[in-house]
């Protein structure tokens, strides 16, 4: 039973995480149907920055998180202005290509700028864990996964309520009615895509301090976010958010049980599952049709 | 236009084509080394390559071999067992290499190892583990790193000082990892001691929480870890945070403990590590001189004094295979494999000379390093009082 409870704890707290990873990712595959190869060397992008904020500024480790969220987006603006613009209404297999170029480019400067050995990063919080009866569980972890829900909900509220949000969801959904509505098109491109840079940013700064740091980390980590955007259907918070804990609990319950070789592939399965019997995700209402 | 283009990409490639052959023409000898420069084991694969290179220019310093300069021809295998295969290609086809060194991991190694065989150039391997490397019957292997059944002989005589009734193993799921996995689970069958939950991890994985809650479930009093250090940074920590309180021995040489001091801080605190080369004790080594010459190199460098532990590797390796050009009294691979069974050096780990191991009439060579164990102590590396020097 303390078992089973421990694996749970460890399911959902790793599970938060891969929801961390999936939202930016669903926003930018989801919402402007750019398949961002490049979405975890923005994670790694943020926790570089993070650190170099801890350790060539020394800040304070809660404000090298925004300023890794900065960096993010403004890589993430950058990269959509130079890049992604100039293709415009190219297939997406073009674009495509684009991204696993950025990709490659990226991870490799990296390496070049951070060299290959890992690096860690020192938090505040205390090395022991906290201990909740029978299980215990790392301060850290605890406000990974309280951040994690908290840029999750803002996420989902700026998309839902605000302004901005209504202004994107338009441009996708139709880009020259919106354009006639007074929505600046090329502006709301860039947002969107620097939005999603800064929350793969926001999940390698808060994800760095748990693991390592080093320059081909992103690469579990996009393979995590592009399994969670499946999971929880394209452009979907809630469903991003929800398929990441389902991710977690089914990783940790499949080493836990099963065999811990076949870890990864006990999410796969899943994924075909879905792909299976589901294909639009988990969480998707009925699909309007016409 | 595109004449234009096509013109200048020519141009472009013909002065680098034209690089390698001006080097040719200062008669260099070529000594090809693959290892992972970049991906989840980069670090190690980096500090071999460093230690690889102050080989050289020792060996070039003192005049280099067959009064000629050795040239190191450095390729990326990316951690990637695929691209270690391509990179032994292209050192042998296209650099012509007499010999090579490499490729770290086991995996890795044994993707490469059927290059050797087909265009019948020897390898001199560094770090691999596996038992099968040497047992596969490739005679152009020639080991100088431990496999795991000789480390966990090396580990026999202090057993009793560990007290072990019940181990669990947790193990990169590679080659290695699962060799380690058995190598010291047999060990510890045949000394009375049983074996518990034997739980492996991908190479890349970052979260080994399920492993653990698993093998905490059980009984052990020890638990043996094989991976890279990144990866045992991480098991140290979370451990920790799971409260996990067992005897911890990492296997492999691959540990470096000053590393984990500084990334893992007090969750490595009591853990036991199996090196094959000991940098904060330089004249513990068989020779101690020496040793103690290549920290200072090392340091002189600026190199990380967490990388010596890998580092040696390069040495010796790049040591072994210019010695075997030397005696071969020429750059040819059938004549270097020959002349590696004569080799007879005092490397940094100790001396270096190869038994046949495999089958017979295609035995691969297997030299017998060198085995230490450390413990971290008080934030510090020591030696543990019963492996100190009788």
């Amino acid at each position: 039973m303390d078992q089973l409870l421990q694996h749970l704890l460890n399911g959902l707290l790793l599970g938060a995480t891969y929801s961390l990873l999936g939202i930016g990712l669903t926003l930018v595959f989801g919402l402007m149907n750019v398949v961002n190869f490049a979405h975890g060397e923005f994670y790694t992008l943020g926790a570089y920055a993070a650190f170099a904020a801890l350790v060539g500024l020394s800040v304070s480790f809660f404000l090298a998180i925004p300023l890794a969220i900065v960096v993010g987006a403004a890589a993430g603006a950058l990269c959509e202005r130079c890049l992604l613009r100039p293709l415009r209404g190219e297939s997406i297999d073009t674009i495509m290509l684009v991204m696993i170029g950025l990709w490659i480019a990226m991870q490799n400067a990296e390496l070049l700028g951070w060299g290959g050995v890992a690096k860690s990063v020192l938090t505040p919080f205390p090395a022991q864990p906290v201990v909740l009866g029978r299980v215990s569980v790392s301060p850290l972890r605890i406000f990974v996964f309280v951040v994690s829900g908290l840029l999750i909900l803002a996420a989902h509220l700026l998309l839902a309520r605000t302004k901005l949000g209504r202004a994107m969801r338009a441009t996708f959904q139709d880009r020259e009615t919106a354009a006639l509505m007074g929505v600046s098109i090329e502006r709301i491109h860039t947002i969107t895509f620097a939005f999603g840079a800064g929350l793969a940013a926001a999940a390698g700064a808060l994800l760095g301090p748990v693991f390592l740091l080093y320059p081909s980390m992103g690469d579990l980590a996009a393979l995590k976010a592009f399994s969670v955007v499946i999971l929880g259907g394209l452009g979907n918070f809630v469903g991003a958010a929800l398929g990441g804990l389902v991710l977690g609990v089914a990783e940790e319950m499949g080493a836990g049980y099963v065999s811990s070789g076949y870890r990864d592939a006990v999410g796969f399965i899943i994924i075909v599952g879905v792909l299976l019997l589901r294909p639009s995700g988990l969480f998707v209402r009925a699909e309007r049709v016409g | 236009m595109t004449r234009v283009c096509t013109v200048a990409l020519l141009l472009f490639l013909a002065i680098f084509a034209a690089g390698p052959v001006s080097a040719q023409q200062a008669e260099a000898i070529k000594i090809g080394v693959i290892q992972p420069l970049s991906g989840p084991v980069a670090a190690s694969g980096n500090y071999v390559r460093m230690g690889a290179e102050i080989a050289r220019d020792w060996i070039n310093s003192r005049g280099g071999v067959l009064g000629r300069q050795v040239q190191l021809l450095i390729e990326d295998n990316k951690s990637d067992p695929k691209e270690a295969a391509t990179a032994a290609e292209k050192l042998i086809v296209r650099d012509k290499v007499p010999v090579i060194m490499g490729a770290w991991g086991s995996s890795m190694t044994l993707a490469a190892m059927p290059k050797l065989e087909e265009y019948g150039v020897p390898m001199v391997v560094e770090t691999s583990s596996a038992a099968s490397i040497t047992k596969r019957g490739n005679p152009w292997v020639f080991r100088i790193s431990p496999p795991s059944e000789m480390e966990a002989l090396g580990l026999e005589k202090y057993l009793k000082n560990f007290g072990i009734k019940q181990a669990d193993f947790l193990a990169v799921n590679t080659d290695w990892g699962r060799g380690a996995a058995s190598a010291f689970g047999d060990l510890l069958k045949r000394s009375g001691a049983s074996v518990g939950a034997t739980e492996f991890m991908d190479q890349a994985a970052t979260d080994m929480n399920a492993q653990i809650t698993k093998i905490k479930a059980g009984s052990g009093d020890t638990l043996f870890v094989t991976t890279s250090v990144e990866q045992i940074t991480l098991v140290l920590k979370q451990a920790q945070d799971q409260r996990l309180s067992r005897k911890v021995i990492t296997t492999g040489g691959s540990s470096s403990p000053s590393q984990l001091i500084k990334q893992a801080g007090p969750a490595a605190e009591g853990t036991y590590h199996i090196l094959f080369f000991l940098p904060w004790f330089p004249e513990a080594m068989p020779d101690g001189k020496l040793a103690k010459a290549f920290v200072d190199e090392w340091t002189k460098r600026g190199h990380p004094f967490e990388g010596l532990t890998e580092g040696f590797r390069g040495h010796d390796g790049i040591l072994t295979a210019a010695e075997a050009i030397k005696l071969a009294g020429k750059p040819d691979p059938k004549a270097v494999r020959e002349a590696l069974w004569n080799v007879n050096v005092m490397g940094v780990n100790g001396p270096i000379k190869f038994e046949k191991d495999g089958p017979a009439g295609k035995e691969s060579g297997q030299s017998k390093p060198s085995i230490f164990i450390v413990q971290i102590k008080d934030g510090k590396i020591a030696l543990p009082a019963f492996a100190a020097k009788k």
